[in-house]
């Protein structure tokens, strides 16, 4: 056996390499250090915090969004936190609404109907080509400019909300019941048994929608002079909903429905898979989600009550409150990432080979079918990717809070906050670090979700 | 991002050791960097042509006179509130002329120095006149117009605090949006130094329909600001206000600095170097303040130039008179 030849560890291509590497980390290691070092001492030396002390001081300023208890004598850090909560909430709501808008446009733009896509093309191409600065300043005059003072609020006043008591609701459960047996009944026998069933249904229907408008107070909808809806140019004012004691209950049912109709789910699958028969899965689903909150409802007395918004002095108070800021900010980054994502949407279907289509409506699948079944789930592969690129431009993009005086991180944190302690670099370093993890969580579910939807290789 | 950029700024100016005095580095580029307001009437203000006017611009100009014997060797550099601290800190630029309050945090904590106060203010509200209101303890419940990273929100807070008022605040980057979306009626009122509010009025489509509330309910010391450590700097800028306000004590002006190098009297020939060389100790030319009154005028002519009588929002000198006549613009003596 012959030994391979021994050479020197300098010119061994892999050691050296790692000798070249190990000394730039030092070097660059060195100059960051240095760097630091030197700002920390020149700011110390001008008297510029260096510190996170400010984090517990009072912060001593308003702000006008607070999903967290929040007032003047809160301290910076938990300012920080209703910024970040903002922020979530734009972010968040405006990630969905662009999806569901996105794949709606992107669809439409292949559509055979010259309406559909000729709409399609004129929303991407004006919403994607305009800064998204000008849009959000557009959808806040527009918003502000139409709408009345609060004096002069709009008022949904001719249908009120309310809860009707408990005879109406088991007659209308049973009402709603018949009206499905009949209809069910109507489905399997033929001639007589199918009027009488669709009278019955009819006859069901109609006195359940009855005692839901019943006027005297025990129906569901009527009419009041006050519903507690206004609208003006401070925002959208609603009953703000208070939970007593008991509303854990409700909660419990809910999550014990939501179980239930998951299990539902999976058995329906198995039968089908074992029998061929199909179950009403989303049928028994609703009626869980719906019937077990409410019998929980009612069995722990009704511990919901509601805040009105009572006009005083300049503007309502009590109740809850969207603001003109969060619409307008919401509606502005919705519309046109939804531009963004419905070219994505367009590449990724037009990247399925139209075989596939051609294959499914071969197999005599319809069209909703084709896309829904064949097409998209193949066209996902395409679009997860650059789609999660517009969720993380979302998340950027809504920074822009700050020119229509949204409060979210950027206006609160990087904003007030910077201005009132001077601390500009560690609030600066905390802002990028903020938006650097929210980004990188949303690529790390949407890396999740992209496997789940990658092709199984065979 | 302006403020990211700004940050960015701090830290390599930070990051790069020692520096030279500010009035060598000032003197070496050739011209002063003024941190100005991005647009406000009476103190910074540009017009069509690029031309800067107002009490704050005077200001600089009269710095750039006593340096340069030329009082249009700055460059203004606009500024929104939220970011003029950070301007300065970072070096962007050498004053900050930016009707900024002068604050016990903003000199301990931010690491400035406030020179003299140029411009005494309070904070009031602007409201619209249909609305009925006649004091501030009035507005319980109001929306209220508001710039970001200013005193004016912290004292917005406070006054509603002490008075167990609730009230919305819209917070708002820059003044002009503020003052725009109280004009779209976002908000009942809109709060400010009240100087500025007379130069927002202006703005709005019918400034008859508002008024500004009697209320003042802050003391808004408006001041220059330089960064701490250099005091020869410091002096500068303290000394070009007194300057101003001592040659209007003694009956000054652009028009006659000439005739007053003749004067007899001690006081005059001191301030305008006829006698003594009180400039050197500043660093600067022995006529240094004869170019303040020469190039720019006292501080009565400035006054009156951005925001008093000879100009659009007439603002009477109230606090910001000499102390002879009421005011609190009090000079020490150049001796």
């Amino acid at each position: 056996m012959r030994t391979p030849p021994t050479i020197s560890l300098l010119h061994d291509p892999r050691w050296r390499g790692a000798i070249w590497q190990v000394a730039l980390a030092v070097i660059v290691g060195f100059l960051l250090w240095e760097a630091a070092d030197n700002a920390m001492s020149n700011m110390r030396a001008r008297g510029i915090p260096t510190n996170f002390d400010f984090w517990n001081r009072t912060a001593g300023f308003d702000i006008n969004q607070t999903l967290i208890s929040y007032s003047a004598v809160s301290t910076y850090g938990r300012a920080f936190w209703v910024g970040l909560i903002n922020t979530l909430v734009v972010a968040g709501i405006g990630i969905v609404l662009a999806t569901v808008i996105g794949f709606v446009i992107g669809v439409m733009r292949l559509s055979t109907n010259l309406l559909a896509r000729s709409f399609a093309s004129v929303y991407v191409e004006a919403l994607r080509n305009i800064p998204l600065l000008l849009q959000l300043l557009f959808w806040y005059n527009a918003i502000l400019v139409p709408l009345p003072a609060p004096r002069g609020s709009l008022s949904m006043s001719s249908i009120t909300l309310s809860l009707p008591d408990t005879a109406t609701l088991v007659v209308s459960a049973i009402a709603a019941g018949a009206a499905f047996a009949a209809w069910r009944l109507s489905l399997r026998f033929a001639s007589i048994v199918t009027a009488l069933g669709v009278a019955v249904a009819l006859m069901a229907l109609l006195f359940g929608a009855l005692s839901f408008v019943g006027q005297s107070g025990g129906g569901m909808l009527h009419f009041a002079d006050h519903l507690g809806v206004y609208l003006n140019n401070r925002g959208l004012f609603i009953p703000e909903p208070q939970f007593g004691a008991g509303s854990e209950w409700v909660l419990l049912a809910f999550g014990l429905g939501i179980a239930l109709s998951l299990g539902y789910g999976v058995y329906a699958r198995a039968r089908q898979m074992r029998t061929g028969k199909q179950s009403p899965v989303l049928l028994v689903s609703m009626c869980l989600l719906v019937a077990l909150p409410l019998i929980a409802f009612e069995a722990s007395g009704r511990p919901l009550a509601f805040a009105f918004p009572v006009l005083r002095g300049f503007n309502f108070q009590g109740g809850m409150r969207i603001s003109p800021e969060f619409v307008a900010l919401t509606l502005g980054l919705v519309l046109y990432t939804a531009a963004f994502i419905a070219e994505t949407v367009r590449s990724g279907i037009q990247a399925v080979a139209k075989g596939q289509g051609e294959a499914a409506a071969a197999l005599g699948l319809r069209q909703g079918l084709t896309l829904r079944l064949v097409v998209l789930p193949q066209a996902m592969r395409v679009i997860i990717p650059p789609l999660t690129n517009q969720y993380l431009n979302l998340t950027k993009n809504s920074s822009l809070a700050v020119f229509i005086g949204y409060p979210d991180l950027v206006q609160v944190f990087a904003g007030t906050v910077l201005n009132q302690t001077g601390a500009a670099v560690q609030v600066i370093a905390v802002t990028m670090v903020v938006y650097l993890a929210l980004s990188l969580l949303t690529s790390m579910l949407m890396a999740l979700y992209n496997r789940r939807m990658a092709l199984a290789e065979r | 991002m302006r403020s990211v950029c700004l940050a960015a700024g701090l830290v390599l100016a930070l990051a790069s050791g020692a520096q030279a005095g500010v009035l060598d580095t000032v003197r070496q580029k050739g011209f002063l960097a003024c941190g100005s307001n991005t647009g406000l009437a009476g103190f910074g203000l540009a017009d069509s042509k690029g031309e800067w006017s107002g009490l704050d611009v005077d200001f600089c100009r009269a710095i750039a006179a006593t340096i340069f014997n030329d009082p249009t060797k700055v460059k203004f550099i606009p500024l929104t509130a939220k970011d003029r601290f950070t301007a300065l800190q970072s070096g962007e630029v050498d004053v900050l002329a930016r009707n900024g309050t002068w604050t016990q945090s903003r000199e301990a904590e931010l690491g400035l120095n406030f020179g003299a106060v140029n411009y005494f203010d309070g904070q009031g509200f602007l409201v619209r006149k249909k609305a009925g209101v006649t004091a501030a303890k009035e507005l319980d419940g109001a929306s209220v117009c508001v710039q970001q990273g200013t005193t004016t929100e912290l004292n917005l807070a406070d006054f509603f605090r002490t008075h167990g008022m609730k009230y919305e605040p819209a917070v708002f980057a820059t003044s002009d949006e503020a003052i725009k979306s109280y004009d779209l009626n976002r908000c009942d009122a809109f709060t400010t130094d009240v100087s500025q509010l007379y130069a927002e009025r202006l703005k709005l489509v019918n400034p008859d329909e508002h008024m500004v509330l009697p209320d003042v309910i802050s003391k808004e010391p408006l001041a220059p600001a330089v960064r701490q450590g250099d005091s020869q700097w410091f002096n500068i800028v303290r000394w070009t206000h007194y300057v101003m306000v001592n040659a209007e004590e003694l009956g000054i002006t652009k028009a006659n600095v000439d005739e007053k190098l003749k004067s007899p009297s001690p006081e005059i020939r001191r301030l305008l170097g006829v006698e003594g060389d009180f400039g050197k100790g500043l660093g600067l030319s022995r006529d240094w303040a004869y170019r303040i009154i020469k190039h720019v005028g006292n501080y009565g002519e400035v006054f009156d130039r951005g925001v008093g009588e000879n100009s659009r929002l007439k603002i009477k000198r109230g606090l910001n008179d000499l102390w002879s006549k009421g005011g609190l613009q009090y000079a020490p003596p150049v001796r």
